[in-house]
């Protein structure tokens, strides 16, 4: 991993990606080489121009970029100068891509059998059909598939998430490529798929020295399976080096509060968010680009760009201070966090303080039943966090209560005592006005024609009587609440960012003065810097308003830093339901243990 | 927690992809604008429509004197001849372009007005009730639309009110149709849930949450209706069921004069010209917004 090696498969020089007309920069100055049989984590927040670089290596960019400078050679051969029939050769021979979204790459009116074969047909595999043939079989062997006749007759809707993706991944591996690239190839799958493409992804690695650059926003994925991570920020690597060093001695203070913001179930902490967001492309300063949202910035950091420096070759870091920040400078101001665990010993359940009461709940999708026999309470105070996979329920048990299942439910939710109605409109103005939902994704929870102010004096219209300058008064406090300007009221959503989306989408919430407050994967479209952030308001909230709150999620890493309480979910039940620090620390349930198993984390002996 | 570089993030200029926020129908409005087509199919349809409001204080006869023997070749006094009846042309063509316009113009607005409502219902209330509309709407698919008011108009007789709600009534279906599958996708998203959750009542949820971010397809759609409300006002005016004698209408008018159409093609091809420019237009317009909308021709630097 260290020291001079002479078998360098990629190298990548300077490499510029600009937009075409505006010539406005994606990635600025990107350099990394990798290793045979190496795997290098590229790891960024959206927008980072990761994904831009990666697909850069097959020569690729999507309409409307282009490469404005720098070199890719790929062993021996100069990418960027190919012709196209070159590099039709070269893709999926040289150097292969696996992409995100496996289903929708796969075509699906093909068996899967006829489109591996087609690869290697592509690129001629072999000498003859029948050693495709021995090929095929082989690489279902490789990415641990089951090789039967039936399975190859497979389409691919037959298959579930994590075959399809194994499926691709042996089709980037059919030519026996020198290098791999793999963006963001477990994203869409749920941790326990993730935790088997992982697995297979390092054993394709290991077992045939192929090269493999691993592109993903989550740290904590790769931090099992990369040899080396480069950590992009606004178009430009800040940080690359060695997996161990980066998590226990990284020098610069993005790297090292990325690390903070990732939710660990070991942790001790829970994680803090990095205020502001990531620049635009377009919108990137002169200088370092993290220094307006960095704690340590010295006046330098804002008009000229740090040049690369670091404890050794392999080591490299792109900031003025990174000596300092090596040696120990808090990159975090502001005071501690403590889990709100800490706060509680005992489940209420027994307790009769008790808002919302879900009982023996039964509820349809269609005519299928997804919720069998659940049983659950929330209580006064108190966040209950609902985990599970996808497909588990925990969302329709969370409409439920809000009102917002399309279908039939049997059973009762009672709300302080009285039983609710099973659609909002069936329920009194008060019990509307008490349950206030967040979505998940705030791009699609904000009307896009509405500006804030518009968004915001709806619940308000309907709840309360205000005057115009009530109204007003109440949207600003509301908007302070949340922790934006008010100046923000005659925006539409476009011109927020993610995270200050779902800031507002909070606060419509919260401006109805809610005795019950339902998060439904609020944070899970957001980067990991501004998930932590918005779970820090959200804990900080609820100390300040003392709403109950229901917290959905799939991240079990992140229901220590929010609820007191949590309900794990595995097809339509209820399997595990406690206080958070028993059910994480002792899980009962067999599927609790394995959702903690797979769940990815960083190493213990992380320091921030 | 520190607020700063939130707020410096948010007050830069936003997504390198679109100018200051418009509303929806207005950058489509501006991106059709940038399009040759749409400029052409304007200034057309301007001139068309000055010709129609403006054209009779110029006109040098009324429509219905007559000036001269029948179909009269074009000579110094009469700059397109004369009709059948020894009439003008040149007057009659300044005059009846604005029956076409009001008649047109109406009937698209109300075939868009019932159209968009039943399409906006239908695709929020789905099942049942989406069923029932979009099946009858099928059936006034199933008659061709001038069938059905050749229908309506043999038994009510020729009124103009009945021929612009026939042409109306024959749009709906289509733009129900559009309108519906618009509202589905919209009706999906979280924000229609979020307002039906603090209980928005359906009629304002359908206004001003769903109609906002329909109105782009819906713009193009009128525009494309627009060319078919012209087409077949003229076509039930040329058939007998439109403007009725002796008004000047440019539909009417060839249908009165087609017995001269290889003697005397004159009076038959100035307003054949004039209802072919303005069809032309108003197509050339909707196909500028739909590509506006579509984003065809949009610059490509999209990030």
């Amino acid at each position: 991993m260290s020291g001079a090696r002479t078998d360098i498969v990629l190298t990548v020089e300077d490499l510029r990606v600009v937009l075409d007309p505006s010539g406005i920069e994606i990635d600025d100055g990107v350099s990394f080489i990798i290793h045979e049989g190496e795997v290098l984590g590229l790891v960024g927040e959206s927008a980072s121009g990761k994904t831009t670089a990666a697909t850069s290596l097959l020569a690729y960019q999507r309409r409307g970029a282009k490469v404005a400078g720098g070199r890719i050679d790929i062993a021996g051969t100069d990418v960027l100068s190919l012709s196209r029939p070159e590099l039709r050769k070269v893709r999926g021979g040289l150097i292969s891509y696996v992409p995100q979204d496996a289903s929708a790459s796969l075509n699906p009116a093909l068996r899967i059998g006829d489109q591996l074969l087609e690869i290697l047909n592509e690129h001629s595999f072999g000498s003859s059909q029948a050693e495709r043939q021995a090929r095929l079989l082989e690489m279902m062997d490789e990415v641990l598939l089951p090789n039967d006749r039936a399975f190859l007759r497979r389409y691919p809707h037959q298959l579930s998430g994590g075959q399809q993706q194994r499926v691709v991944i042996a089709m980037a591996m059919a030519n026996r490529p020198r290098i791999i690239v793999l963006d963001e190839p477990t994203t869409a799958l749920d941790v326990t798929t993730q935790a088997h493409v992982l697995e297979t992804v390092r054993h394709l690695t290991s077992s045939y020295g192929v090269s493999a650059l691993y592109v993903t926003h989550d740290l904590a994925v790769v931090s099992c399976l990369v040899d080396r991570i480069a950590i992009m920020y606004a178009g430009r690597l800040v940080e690359i080096g060695p997996r161990a060093d980066l998590f226990t001695g990284a020098y610069h203070p993005y790297t090292r509060r990325l690390l903070a913001a990732i939710p660990d179930i070991h942790a001790t902490r829970p994680p803090r968010g990095i205020p502001g967001s990531a620049p635009r492309p377009g919108n990137r300063v002169a200088g370092c680009a993290f220094a307006p949202r960095c704690d340590c910035r010295i006046d330098k950091c804002a008009t000229e760009l740090p040049p690369y420096a670091g404890p050794d070759a392999d080591h490299q870091v792109c900031c003025w201070r990174w000596e300092e920040v090596g040696q120990g400078l808090s990159v975090i101001a502001g005071e501690e966090l403590v889990f709100p665990t800490t706060r509680v010993e005992e489940p209420c359940r027994s307790v009769n303080n008790v808002v919302v009461d879900v009982r023996n709940v039964t509820a349809f999708y269609q005519r299928k039943e997804v919720l069998h026999d659940v049983s659950t309470t929330l209580c006064e105070h108190r966040c209950l966090a609902l985990v599970g996979e996808s497909g588990s329920g925990k969302t329709t048990l969370a409409r439920c209560i809000a009102g917002l299942h399309q279908f039939k439910i049997e059973g009762a939710i009672e709300f302080n005592g009285k039983p609710l109605a099973r659609e909002t409109r069936g329920r009194t103005s008060a019990e509307r006005q008490a349950i206030q939902y967040i979505f998940q994704s705030p791009y699609s929870s904000l009307n896009p024609r509405k500006t804030i102010r518009q968004l915001l004096a709806q619940p308000i219209d309907i709840f309360f009587d205000l005057d115009r300058d009530g109204t007003e008064e109440r949207m600003v406090q509301v908007l302070e609440q949340v922790a934006l300007e008010s100046s923000l009221l005659n925006r539409y959503p476009e011109q927020l960012s993610g995270g200050e989306r779902q800031r507002v989408a909070i606060a419509r919430a919260l401006v109805a003065e809610p005795s019950v407050l339902i998060c439904d994967e609020v944070t899970s479209w957001l980067d990991v810097s501004v998930q932590a952030a918005i779970i820090e308001l959200l804990v900080h909230l609820q100390g300040e308003t003392g709403v109950s709150m229901l917290f959905v999620t799939h991240n079990l890493a992140l229901v220590r830093s929010i609820a007191q309480e949590v309900a794990v979910m595995q097809d339509g039940r209820i399997v595990e339901h406690g206080v958070v620090d028993a059910v994480l620390d002792d899980p009962q349930a067999e599927y609790t243990r394995l959702l903690l198993g797979d769940t990815p984390t960083i190493p213990a002996d992380c320091r921030i | 927690m520190s607020l700063e570089p939130e707020v410096t993030s948010a007050e830069a200029p936003i997504s390198v992809s679109r100018a200051p926020r418009r509303r929806e129908w207005v950058q489509t409005l501006v991106e059709a604008w940038a399009l040759r087509r749409t400029k052409v199919g304007f200034v057309i349809f301007v001139i068309l429509l000055m010709i129609a409001l403006f054209g009779r204080f110029v006109a040098p006869y009324t429509p219905t004197e007559f000036v001269g023997r029948p179909f009269s070749d074009p000579s110094a006094a009469y700059w397109l001849g004369t009709d059948f009846l020894g009439r003008d042309v040149l007057t009659r063509v300044l005059h009846g372009g604005l029956s076409v316009f009001v008649l047109g113009i109406s009937a698209t607005v109300i075939g868009t007005v019932f159209g968009v409502s039943l399409g906006l219902v239908a695709g929020y209330a789905r099942r049942a009730v989406d069923e029932a509309i979009m099946r009858v709407l099928d059936v006034v698919l199933a008659f061709p639309s001038v069938v059905l008011a050749m229908l309506f108009v043999s038994i009510l007789g020729p009124r103009l009110w009945l021929i612009v709600l026939m042409v109306g009534v024959s749009h709906m279906p289509r733009i129900a149709r559009v309108t519906r599958a618009a509202t589905v996708e919209v009706v999906a998203r979280d924000f229609v849930r979020a307002a039906a959750a603090v209980g928005v009542p359906r009629r304002k949820i359908l206004l001003y949450e769903v109609l906002p971010n329909i109105s782009s397809p819906l713009l193009v759609e009128f525009g494309l209706r627009l060319t078919y409300s012209i087409i077949m006002i003229a076509a039930l005016s040329f058939i007998g069921f439109g403007m009725q004698p002796p008004a000047a209408d440019w539909g009417l008018m060839i249908n009165e004069n087609r017995i001269a159409i290889i003697t005397q093609p004159w009076v038959l091809l100035a307003p054949v010209l004039m209802i072919g420019a303005l069809t032309i237009s108003a197509n050339l317009m909707a196909d500028g917004l739909s590509r506006a909308l579509v984003g065809i021709d949009r610059d490509t630097a999209q990030a």
